[in-house]
């Protein structure tokens, strides 16, 4: 029996180490090849021969790509700003407000998400065009924040259908606006649901490449995955990896700090307290 | 501090009606308590009055002032919720505070009526504590305590007592009662499913079934003078002796209505029947009788029991306190 279960416990964490394995090399792989220079890049190698900084110091000092930082933390901040306010509302009305063709209406925003990137692209170019946005960081921001909202509002509507009735009725019968409930009632509840969409937002327009390099002409608005694909080495037939790799780690850093900071702020079972049990 | 009218009130879901026409004078002060069984409307017409829900026909006035389509917070009520329903992210005090802030009304005065109220229901240290930090008793003193400091003219309780536990429930009863008794004049509108809170706290009740009013009247009127016999069995504990068939006809009655404590053993009785059950209360015991009823008649006397399963017993009902029903379920008055 003890066998068995010693068994069990291995397989377990084997299982574990695999998927760790899988999940992280890629990441791994980059750390190693951006210490590496020269020929090194294009020899194998699992450990770090050696910790250079060389790549790390041409990225940082390349100041076009520190523009790029720059623009994507920007254009990821306002996104996530923009969508969470206009989800945070928009669900509101879709998980409270009772009105015709509702369900009909989440139907609708959930397809909007289905189609590829690429289907739109030609659309969304033209109402850039038009809206003589071409080119500034407002481009990417508009082209974010359409394709963030559905899985924003989505969540967002789930969780507030299960916030408690009573606790807006109560705010109803204390002279609540509907705006008052939303931000002094609702979103100190809705933290961990706005932290977890947020991070995903921020995530997914830190990362974009087709809209960004689409929507933008010149060195000064790339965001930071354009910059990245666009680094030039010395001439035309070499691809600089250690630069690439160094501004990879860089890009990424900044992520797993977020994750980091916010994982705290997910608190479970923020709402204990205000209901009965 | 207000008197409540409802004329002709009808409330629709949609092809459903919750409320089928309803006409109640609610008098200033008094503590009315609605009453039935679940899915009777009680609810729903608290919610009509509260304003959380509108009427779909027919007029709410308050100290005659037509108030359909007035805004909960602009009727001067307050609600203490089943659920209590307090802001979990709030203190104890900012939950209190919370509907005189949003009022705009001045700090000192809100810390007043605040402090005032929170040492009403002993629940002043308590003030810099989170929701999730008090016991289902304190919370619901708290939601007590937000409903006072708004300073209501009418108090709107939705089963406020069914989440605590037996004990609790006998102490915030008696505190409630309290309140109305302190606060004079503040009209008081109850909600429960529980008749002997009914009994123990109102002024005046209101049976409701399937969204009618079925009697209004004082605890003793609906005790000793029920009209119909949904009434009768809704309002005592333990439930009134129905008895059907011969023993009714014997009396002119399709049904007979005569409650525990109105029956007397006595050898010569009209009913003979046999002890299948008894229960034990200590000031009190119950004897249920199997007098060839579908249901055996209980019958209750003071003292510790004495008497032993599976004695035949002979009962006498109290003539002037039986309740013949007619076949129409009303009574038959003499």
């Amino acid at each position: 029996m003890s066998n068995r279960s010693l068994l069990n416990t291995m397989g377990f964490y084997a299982l574990v180490v695999i998927i760790v394995v899988f999940a992280c090399f890629p990441f791994y792989y980059a750390i190693v090849t951006s210490f590496a220079t020269g020929t090194q890049l294009f020899q194998v190698q699992y450990w770090p021969q050696q910790l250079s900084w060389t790549n790390y110091n041409a990225v940082l000092g390349n100041s076009t790509f520190v523009r790029s930082l720059f623009n994507s933390l920007f254009i990821a901040s306002l996104t996530v700003g923009f969508s969470l306010l206009l989800a945070v509302t928009a669900s509101y009305a879709l998980a409270r407000v009772r009105f015709r063709g509702r369900g009909l209406l989440l139907m609708t925003i959930l397809a909007v998400s289905m189609f590829p990137q690429i289907a739109v692209l030609a659309g969304l170019f033209e109402l850039i065009r038009f809206l003589g946005i071409f080119n500034t960081p407002w481009a990417m921001i508009l082209s974010y924040v359409i394709f963030t909202l559905p899985f924003t509002v989505w969540v967002l509507t789930t969780f507030m259908r299960d916030l408690p009735v009573e606790i807006e009725e109560a705010a109803i019968v204390d002279g609540a606006t509907p705006w008052v409930i939303i931000s002094q009632v609702f979103l100190p509840l809705l933290w961990p649901a706005l932290v977890t969409t947020g991070l995903l937002a921020f995530i997914g327009a830190w990362n974009e490449f087709l809209f960004a390099l689409t929507f933008t002409s010149s060195e000064t608005q790339r965001t930071v995955p354009v910059a990245i694909a666009l680094l030039s080495g010395a001439s035309q037939q070499e691809i600089p990896w250690g630069p690439i790799m160094a501004a990879s780690v860089i890009v990424t850093v900044p992520l797993i700090v977020l994750v980091l900071i916010f994982q705290r702020k997910i608190v479970a079972g923020l709402t204990a307290g205000g209901v009965k049990g | 501090m207000a008197k409540i009218e409802l004329n002709n009130v009808t409330k629709s879901y949609g092809a459903v009606d919750v409320i089928k026409g309803i006409d109640l004078t609610i008098e200033k002060g008094e503590f009315m308590v609605f009453v039935g069984p679940s899915g009777c409307g009680k609810s729903t017409l608290l919610r009509l009055i509260s304003g959380l829900e509108e009427i779909t026909t027919g007029d709410m006035m308050f100290d005659g002032q037509r108030v359909n389509n007035v805004v909960p917070s602009e009727r001067g009520i307050a609600m203490v919720f089943q659920s209590y329903a307090l802001y979990p992210h709030m203190k104890v005090y900012d939950n209190m505070a919370f509907g005189m802030k949003l009022a705009k009304s001045d700090k000192g005065e809100i810390d007043r009526r605040v402090r005032n109220a929170a040492k009403m229901l002993q629940i002043d240290h308590l003030l810099d504590r989170l929701p999730r930090q008090l016991s289902g008793g304190q919370r619901q003193r708290v939601a007590i305590g937000r409903a006072i400091v708004r300073d209501p003219r009418v108090f709107l309780f939705d089963e406020p007592l069914s989440n605590l536990d037996a004990a609790l429930r006998v102490q915030t009863r008696l505190e409630i009662a309290k309140l109305h008794h302190d606060m004079n004049d503040v009209t008081m509108i109850y909600v429960t499913h529980d008749q002997v809170e009914a009994m123990t706290l109102a002024d005046r009740i209101a049976v409701l079934r399937d969204g009618k009013l079925m009697q209004v009247g004082t605890p003793a009127e609906l005790y000793d003078n029920p009209n119909s016999i949904f009434v009768a069995g809704f309002i005592g504990s333990p439930k009134m002796n129905f008895i059907t068939g011969e023993k009714a006809q014997a009396e002119g009655a399709t049904t007979l209505g005569i409650r525990a404590e109105h029956i007397d053993l006595d050898e010569g009785g009209p009913w003979q029947g046999e002890v299948v059950h008894a229960e034990d209360l200590g000031s009190d015991h119950y004897l249920f009788v199997d007098i060839g009823t579908d249901e055996p008649v209980i019958v209750r006397r003071s003292g510790k029991l004495n008497v032993p399963l599976g004695t035949r017993v002979g009962l006498r009902p109290r003539p002037q306190d039986l309740h013949r029903f007619g076949p129409d379920e009303k009574p038959i008055r003499r």
